[in-house]
């Protein structure tokens, strides 16, 4: 089993990412799960969901306690949440960030989705769409395939600029 | 007018959205106030944003309770201060939602029985707690979770029905217009009987505006007429400050639509509606403030 | 057609599938979403629904009351507070014989505010009459959903049907879905008691002392009909859907001496702790229980059986556990109350209550050592 936690902020799309990455493994032919861990909605406040990721039935629902990737959408959350609990040993993690974040011990991938997401103009009331290009980002890394990244955006999205974001993510990540 | 004083009673630690401009209300509010205060607080976006057990962001005691019953509660908490001679405010901080739907009965019953309270409602026309669906105070045309297409029902109008209980003291005031509110709240407060203030608050995720924008929305609507700022004492009707220009020329009704994610999609005839709406409310109440109705 | 949801869109999903003529609603986390994605089916046009978005959930149950008492069909979800909010509703709706239908998203009690999973809000209604089923995942959710109606609107049954789902743990969660066009699967609502001008009748008016008992003996009647009609729904669904229920859904049961009884999602995350204790040798099996009105008959065969109670009756004791000791008085029962207001109970909390079991004591989760 595969199990991803993303940290972001209320009104970033870090629930929907979650979703995204599910239903792109779902099109991959894998069993996946997604969820958030949130009460009431909060724009700005932090929010984090999981994702599971199985080639068999997945039966667990209790929070992700040990995840193999931690993906942050918003570094400033790094301030006020320890972003590594339970981190895996061998653990990767995957911030938006446009430059390099130095964790000690920890194998860090950086991208910048924001200026990504801004570069195509992907901004909803002020605020830059980081769950589509993530999914470029996601996919580069190995964990679903490319056109499932693809197909699953296309999916929930009607916008082209989603899929642009998505391409320009995986382009530029370096793993 | 009074000085507002320094003393902050919303503390650091709220919960609130960014750019929550009810929280922004309720600071003047309680700064009117003053300590000796109780909220009640039934389901909405304050039963979230004053924080997480076991912290609360307010300096003064909040008694939160069931969704329909704000009014009911502080019904039972006024007589019981009475009964005891004390003088503490009892104020309800409530939503749209709380107010104008599923909280009307309590609140027509406590102003009947002419409850010494302050009932706040504090308007941003929708269900903000539970993810912003519609409430009987969405406004026509704007987009909720539950009004996918824009709403066809017209905006509930709870002062009219506040109106008909003739309590000794009414309002509407605008979280982007801090001063009045406070002046407001002190009048009220300063009211034996029940007092009722209804306060636009433009919410950044619930009609679809960047995080820093909700008092040029919120002064807009004011000067679109879309809002207007009036108190009622004693059936004596005043339009006050900024409304009162716009009662003499008004902005059009576009440039406060424009500025919301929440009104794309609204179509011409829903636009038009809404003007003949504000243009009638504008007219009903100058005649009012007339004396000529 | 194959897809991926989470619960609430999977429930509203299936509501789609049915057609009710009539849908209240009102919001309430974390049942929101099911209204929500109704309404967009109807903005769109995918459903023929009147949507009443009322100001209350007592008007919401009410609202469904009078458009079911016409003979069409309707639907409204709620949770929690909500689901209190409109309890004598409840009773009314059973009472005037309405096949009305609603997912009841299992979400804990206030004060303090908790939105999280418990299911005390369905139990507090385990005496109005209703039918009550407990899903596990997002397909059995939909299915149920489906079933309901059938159930439901069947003339030797007409009682509403709820159907609980944990709140956030399967409401908020994605998984797969396969959605199917129930077709004569749910046949045209035939209520026989509906209005007609052309023949007039008084509905629900006074009744003496000597007539309301015979009233309230139909409810019992119908729910004794329920098994047979439930159990005919669930045969049928298999043939024509190939998806197979139950009264309850058991792993690893047949040679198990030690149970893990439960209902929703915490008999699924039992699975695993099933697994975990056969490797170290223990004969667990899990039993997740479906069916809580009518309550079923279960196989527990003189084992010993670990309760996971996620709802408690104050100065009784946790209520499954109360539910099975009733109708199995030398039940051997070791009962665990945990999961109240979202409390996080993982497989290897589940295993370690097996493991440390006491059987005939009460353990509370997180207080008792």
């Amino acid at each position: 089993m595969y199990e991803i936690r993303i940290h972001s902020r209320g009104g970033q799309g870090g629930v929907t990412a979650a979703r995204l990455i599910a239903m792109a493994a779902f099109l991959d032919k894998k069993h996946a799960t997604a969820a958030p861990f949130y009460g009431a909605e909060r724009r700005g406040a932090p929010v984090v969901s999981f994702v599971r990721i199985d080639d068999h039935t997945i039966k667990i629902y209790s929070q992700i306690r040990s995840p193999d990737l931690i993906v942050v959408l918003d570094a400033s959350i790094m301030d006020a949440v320890d972003v590594l609990q339970g981190m895996k040993p061998g653990g990767r993690v995957l911030i938006n960030s446009p430059h390099p974040v130095d964790l000690p011990g920890v194998e860090a991938l950086t991208i910048d989705l924001t200026g990504i997401a801004l570069s195509v103009d992907l901004v909803v009331a002020g605020s830059p769409i980081l769950n589509t290009p993530v999914l470029g980002a996601i996919a580069k890394m190995g964990i679903i395939t490319h056109e499932s990244a693809l197909a699953a955006i296309r999916d929930m999205f009607a916008d082209e600029r989603n899929v642009k974001a998505a391409e320009a993510a995986y382009e530029e990540l370096t793993v | 007018m009074a000085e507002i004083p320094e003393d902050e009673y919303l503390l650091k630690c709220t919960t609130a959205c960014a750019g929550c401009s009810a929280a922004l209300a309720l600071r003047y509010v309680l700064k009117a106030a003053g300590p000796d205060t109780v909220l009640v607080v039934p389901a909405c976006c304050t039963s979230v944003l004053q924080g997480i057990y076991p912290n609360t962001a307010f300096a003064v005691p909040v008694y939160n309770i069931a969704f329909a019953a704000a009014a009911a509660c502080a019904s039972g908490m006024s007589e019981a201060f009475a009964s005891e001679g004390k003088k503490t405010n009892v104020i309800v901080f409530a939503g749209d939602g709380g107010t104008v739907d599923i909280g009307i009965q309590a609140l027509s019953g406590a102003l009947e029985r002419g409850t010494n309270f302050l009932y706040i409602c504090y308007d941003n026309e929708a269900y903000g707690n539970t993810g912003m669906q519609r409430s009987g105070a969405t406004p026509i045309g704007a987009r909720t979770t539950t009004t996918p297409g824009g709403k066809t029902d017209t905006k509930k109008d709870i002062d009219r029905i506040i109106a008909a209980h003739n309590i000794p003291y009414q309002a509407t005031a605008s979280a982007a217009h801090p001063k009045d509110l406070f002046e407001k709240v002190k009048t009220a407060l300063a009211t034996p009987g029940p007092s009722f203030i209804h306060i636009l608050v433009p919410c950044p995720p619930g009609w679809r505006i960047p995080s820093d924008m909700p008092v040029t929305v919120g002064k807009m609507a004011v000067k679109t007429g879309m809002w207007v700022l009036w108190e009622r004492k004693y059936g004596e009707l005043t339009i006050n400050g900024a409304s009162k220009a716009a009662m003499r020329k008004r902005l059009p009704l576009k440039e406060y639509i424009s500025l919301q994610g929440r009104f794309k999609g609204i179509t011409e005839k829903q636009v038009n509606e809404l003007e003949q709406q504000v243009e009638k409310n504008l007219a009903r109440l100058a005649k009012e403030e007339a004396g000529e109705c | 057609m194959l897809t991926v949801a989470t619960g609430n869109k999977a429930v509203a999903a299936a509501v789609k599938a049915a057609k009710p003529a009539v849908v209240a609603a009102y919001p309430i986390t974390p049942q929101s979403e099911v209204v929500e994605q109704i309404a967009e089916y109807v903005t769109a046009g995918e459903m023929d629904t009147r949507y009443i978005p009322v100001e209350s959930e007592h008007s919401a149950m009410t609202a469904c009351i009078g458009a079911s008492i016409t003979g069409v069909r309707s639907f409204t979800a709620t949770s929690s507070h909500g689901l209190l909010y409109m309890h004598e509703m409840l009773h009314w709706a059973a009472g005037a014989r309405l096949p009305i239908v609603m997912a009841n998203i299992n979400r804990s009690l206030g004060p303090g505010w908790n939105v999280w999973a418990e299911h005390t809000d369905a139990f507090s209604q385990r005496d109005t009459g209703w039918l009550q089923f407990f899903v596990g995942d997002v397909q059995e959710a939909y299915d149920t959903t489906l079933m309901a109606f059938r159930i439901a609107e069947n003339n030797g049954i007409l009682l509403p049907v709820m159907v609980n789902l944990d709140g956030f743990l399967l409401s908020h969660i994605m998984q797969s879905l396969e959605t199917v066009e129930p077709g004569d699967y749910i046949p045209p609502v035939r209520l026989p008691h509906r209005i007609d001008p052309e023949n007039p009748a008084g509905y629900g008016a006074m009744t003496g002392p000597n007539d309301h008992f015979k009233f309230r003996w139909g409810i019992e009647k119908a729910m004794r009909n329920s098994p047979a009609v439930i159990r005919d729904a669930e045969e049928e669904f298999f043939r024509q859907f190939g998806r197979k229920y139950g009264p309850t859904e058991e792993y690893r049961c047949e040679d198990a001496e030690v149970l893990i009884v439960a209902l929703g999602t915490l008999g699924k995350e039992a699975e695993v702790a099933v697994d975990l204790l056969r490797d170290a040798g223990i004969k667990a099996g899990s039993m997740r229980i479906r069916w809580f009105r009518p309550f079923p008959d279960l196989d527990i065969g003189g084992r010993d059986l670990v309760v996971l109670d996620r709802g408690y009756s104050f100065g009784y004791g946790g209520v499954l556990s109360s539910e099975i000791r009733s109708k199995y008085p030398g039940a051997s029962i070791y009962s665990v109350v945990a999961g109240l207001g979202g409390q996080e109970v993982t497989y290897d909390d589940i295993a370690g209550f097996v493991r440390d079991r006491r059987m005939g004591e009460e353990f509370w989760f997180g207080v008792d050592a």
